[in-house]
C-alpha cells in the first residue's frame, strides 16, 4: 500500500477519536516535555557555573590556613591561623609556574560615609589580586605595590557597597571611614554578580592586606594565599610543589597532616558540575519513566483500535492486503500518535522551562539537540509500544475477521 | 480475462475439494469432495441450509482458506496451496467480494470506500487515477453524484451498490456474493439483482451463495448443497428478469428508495 494513503488512514483514524488521541499522547507530551524542561535547567545550571568559574579567574589555586582534619581539631578553612606572609613570598619566589600571587585576610565591618553605613566584607589583597580575578575597574584606579608595603589607608569598593554608601554620587576620592580609620576610595569595582556559595561579590571593600592587617582585621596571620598559575598543565605539578614547601616551612613531618588546605578551582567547579549531573539525571530517570508509561497507553490504545476495527482489517484483507500492509497502517498510526505527543511535548517543555526561570529566575538552555532525541525517541516509543498490537491486527484471520461483531 | 484462454472458458474448477475443521479431538467435515466447473460467464447461485457446507465452500473459491484436500483452480491457475499474501493478490487481482453486512468502512465517503482494493493492487495509480476510475465505477452502480456521502448516509440498498463497486473496481473475473440480498428489503433486493444480472450479461462470471429461492432464480444456474456435498446441480428454468421484476414493483409502490439519501 501506498505510504501517503496509509498516513492518511491514521491521520483519519486518529481524528475519528480525537479526545482519546489527545489522552494517548498526553503520557508521551508529558515525558517528552519533562525531559526538554529539564535537560534546559540541567545545562542552564552548567552554563552558570561554567560562567561562575571564569568570573574566578582561570588557573586559580587557594591556599588556605587550617584543614579541615588538622589533628583532631577541625577549625575549617582560614581559622588556624597558619599561614604566614613569608608563606606566600616562599611560593611567590620558590614555585616553578606561579604568575601572581595574592595574600588574602578577611574580616567584616561597619563601614560609613557621611550620614550613610554599611555592613561588609572586607578583604585584604595585594595589588595583583585585580588580574588574578580578572576584575577590572569601573572607575578610578585600583591600589599599587607601594600601597601595599606602605600599609596606606586606600581602598578599591564593590558596586553594591558603593551603591549603598554613596548612591549615585561618585565615590572616586571620598573618604570611607572603616572601623573608624578613614580609608580614601580610590576605585570602584565593576559588577561580578553572585558566587557558586551563592554570596554577593560585589558587597565588598577591598584594601591592601598590610592595611588590613594593621587597621581593621588585627594580627599577622593570613585567611589564604591566592596563586595564578600560568598555564593549565602546571596547575597539578604546582599544587605538589606549594604542599610540599608549605610543609616543610611549616615543619611538618611525614604521617602527620597539613596544616593548610589546597584547593583547586577545577575540583570546584567538577563538583559543581557534578552535583548538577546528578539531579539532571535524576530527573531524566523521572521523566523516561513518564515516556515508558506513555508507551504503554499508547499500547492500550492501538489494543483497543485493533478490536474494534477487527471488521475492518476484515475488509482490507479480502481486498487484497497483505499481513505487512495491516501492520504499517497500525504501527504508522502508533507513531503518528507519539510522535505528535512528542512534538507537543516539546513545545511544552520550552514553555515550562521559560516560566521555570522566570519564576525561578533559574537560567534555562534550550538544546536543540536534545529536542531531536525527544523526537526520535518518543517516535521510537510508538513504534515498540505499537508493534505488538499491529502485529496482532495483521495477524488476524480474515474469514474470522469479516465476522467479527 | 485475458489469461484463462488455456482453461477453456473454465474460471473455476474445484476437483474433489475437501475441508475439514479441527476443533479439539473432534473433527468436522465441512466439504467432504466437491467438484464443480464454472464457466466464465455464469451466474450461479450457490444455495443450501445453514451447516450444509455452502459457507465454506465460498470461503474456498473466495481464496479467504485453502481447501483441506483437493485441488482449486482458479482461471487456469492452482491456487490450493498458496500462501496468505499470495492468495491476497489473487483476491485483489481476480475477485470482488460482496457481503451480506455490506461491510463498508464506516465514517468513510463512497469514493473511498470504493478506492480501497486499488491501494492493495500491484499497480500504483496516482490520487486523480483513483478518483476517476472510482468515480466511473460508482456511476455505474448507480451512485452518481452521491461520491462523497459516508455509508450512514446511505440507504441499504445504496451501501450495498457501494459495495458492489468496490468489488468491481479491479476488474475481477468472478464476483463472490454472499447473501447479497439478506439484509434487504425485497424491492432493494430486486435492485441489486438487476446490477448483478447486467454485469452478467457484459461477462462478469457471478458466484451467489442465498437461501432464498426467489433470488436464486435469477441466477443461471443453481448448485444446492447438503452435508459438505452437492445435492442437485442445475440451470435454472423459470428465470426471473430483474428488470420486468421492477416493472412489476414499480407499479405497486413507486419510487421507494429515492427517499433517502
Amino acid at each position: 500500500m501506498r505510504l501517503g494513503a496509509t498516513f492518511k488512514v491514521a491521520g483519519r483514524a486518529l481524528r475519528k477519536n480525537k479526545l482519546r488521541s489527545v489522552l494517548t499522547a498526553l503520557g508521551i507530551i508529558i515525558g517528552v516535555g519533562a525531559v526538554i524542561a529539564m535537560v534546559s535547567i540541567g545545562n542552564g545550571a552548567k552554563a552558570q557555573v561554567q560562567a561562575q568559574i571564569a568570573s574566578l579567574g582561570q588557573n586559580i589555586l587557594q591556599v588556605f590556613s587550617g584543614s579541615v582534619t588538622a589533628s583532631g581539631i577541625r577549625t575549617g578553612f582560614g581559622g588556624a591561623g597558619t599561614l604566614k606572609i613569608e608563606d606566600a613570598e616562599a611560593i611567590r619566589r620558590e614555585v616553578p609556574g606561579v604568575a601572581a600571587v595574592s595574600e588574602e585576610v578577611a574580616s567584616t565591618a561597619q563601614v560609613a560615609a557621611g550620614n550613610q553605613n554599611w555592613f561588609t566584607r572586607i578583604l585584604g589583597e595585594s595589588a595583583e589580586y585585580f588580574d588574578i580575578r580578572q576584575w577590572p575597574l569601573a572607575d578610578g584606579a585600583s591600589y599599587s605595590s607601594q600601597d601595599v608595603r606602605s600599609a596606606n589607608k586606600v581602598c578599591v569598593i564593590g558596586h553594591t557597597t558603593a551603591y549603598n554608601i554613596y548612591g549615585d554620587e561618585d565615590p572616586v576620592g571620598q573618604v570611607l571611614r572603616i572601623k573608624g580609620v578613614p580609608f580614601v576610595v580610590t576605585g570602584v569595582l565593576t559588577q561580578k554578580g553572585f558566587s557558586l556559595q551563592g554570596t554577593d561579590q560585589d558587597d565588598v571593600v577591598i584594601m591592601p592586606f598590610t592595611s588590613a592587617m594593621k587597621r581593621v582585621a588585627g594580627g599577622t596571620t593570613l585567611r589564604n594565599i591566592n596563586v595564578q598559575i600560568a598555564s593549565e598543565d602546571q596547575i597539578e605539578s604546582a599544587q605538589q610543589q606549594i604542599v610540599s614547601l608549605l610543609r616543610q616551612r611549616h615543619n611538618i613531618r611525614s604521617g602527620r597532616d597539613d596544616d593548610f588546605t589546597v584547593r583547586n578551582q577545577q575540583e570546584v567547579a567538577d563538583t559543581a558540575n557534578a552535583t548538577a549531573d546528578v539531579m539532571t539525571g535524576l530527573l531524566f530517570a523521572v521523566a523516561c519513566v513518564s515516556l515508558v508509561v506513555g508507551g504503554i497507553g499508547i499500547m492500550n490504545i492501538m489494543l483497543v483500535s485493533v478490536t474494534e476495527r477487527t471488521r475492518e482489517i476484515g475488509v482490507r484483507l479480502a481486498v487484497g492486503a497483505h499481513g505487512r500492509d495491516i501492520l504499517t497502517q497500525f504501527l504508522i498510526e502508533a507513531v503518528v500518535l507519539s510522535a505528535m505527543g512528542g512534538v507537543i511535548g516539546i513545545v511544552a517543555g520550552i514553555v515550562a522551562s521559560k516560566v521555570i526561570s522566570m519564576v525561578k529566575n533559574w537560567p534555562t538552555v534550550i538544546s536543540p539537540l536534545w529536542m531531536l532525541i525527544a523526537f526520535l525517541v518518543s517516535a521510537a516509543v510508538g513504534i515498540f509500544f505499537g508493534f505488538y498490537p499491529a502485529r496482532e491486527a495483521s495477524r488476524l484471520d480474515p474469514i474470522d475477521a469479516l465476522r467479527y461483531e | 480475462m485475458s489469461e484463462g484462454n488455456q482453461s477453456n472458458g473454465v474460471v473455476v474448477e474445484l476437483d474433489d475439494v475437501h475441508k475439514i475443521y479441527r476443533s479439539g479431538d473432534m473433527e468436522v467435515h465441512a466439504v467432504c469432495g466437491v467438484s464443480l466447473k464454472i464457466q466464465t460467464g455464469e451466474f450461479v447461485a450457490l444455495m443450501g441450509s445453514s451447516g450444509s457446507g455452502k459457507s465454506t465452500l465460498m470461503n474456498i473459491l473466495g481464496c479467504l482458506d485453502r481447501p483441506t484436500r483437493g485441488r482449486y483452480l482458479l482461471d487456469g491457475q492452482d491456487v490450493s496451496h498458496l500462501e496468505r499474501d499470495q492468495l491476497a493478490d489473487y483476491r485483489n487481482s481476480k475477485l470482488g467480494f460482496v457481503f451480506q453486512s455490506f461491510n463498508l468502512l464506516p465514517r468513510t465517503s463512497a469514493r473511498e470506500n470504493v478506492e480501497l482494493p486499488l491501494l492493495y493492487g500491484a499497480r500504483r495509480l496516482t490520487n486523480a487515477e483513483l478518483r476517476e476510475k472510482s468515480d466511473e465505477v460508482l456511476k455505474s452502480v448507480g451512485l452518481a453524484g452521491r461520491e462523497d456521502h459516508h455509508p450512514s448516509q446511505l440507504s441499504g440498498g445504496q451501501q450495498q451498490r457501494v459495495a458492489i463497486g468496490r468489488a468491481l473496481i479491479n476488474d475481477p473475473e468472478v464476483l463472490l456474493a454472499d447473501e447479497p440480498t439478506g439484509n434487504l428489503d425485497s424491492r432493494t433486493s430486486v435492485e441489486i439483482m438487476e446490477i448483478f444480472q447486467r454485469l452478467n450479461d457484459h461477462g462478469i462470471t457471478v458466484i451467489m451463495v442465498t437461501h432464498e429461492a426467489d433470488i436464486a432464480s435469477y441466477a443461471r444456474r443453481n448448485v444446492v448443497m447438503r452435508d459438505g456435498l452437492v445435492k442437485t446441480d442445475r440451470a435454472v428454468t423459470q428465470r426471473f428478469i430483474a428488470a420486468d421484476e421492477m416493472t412489476k414493483l414499480g407499479r405497486l409502490e413507486p419510487e421507494a428508495d429515492e427517499t433517502q439519501s
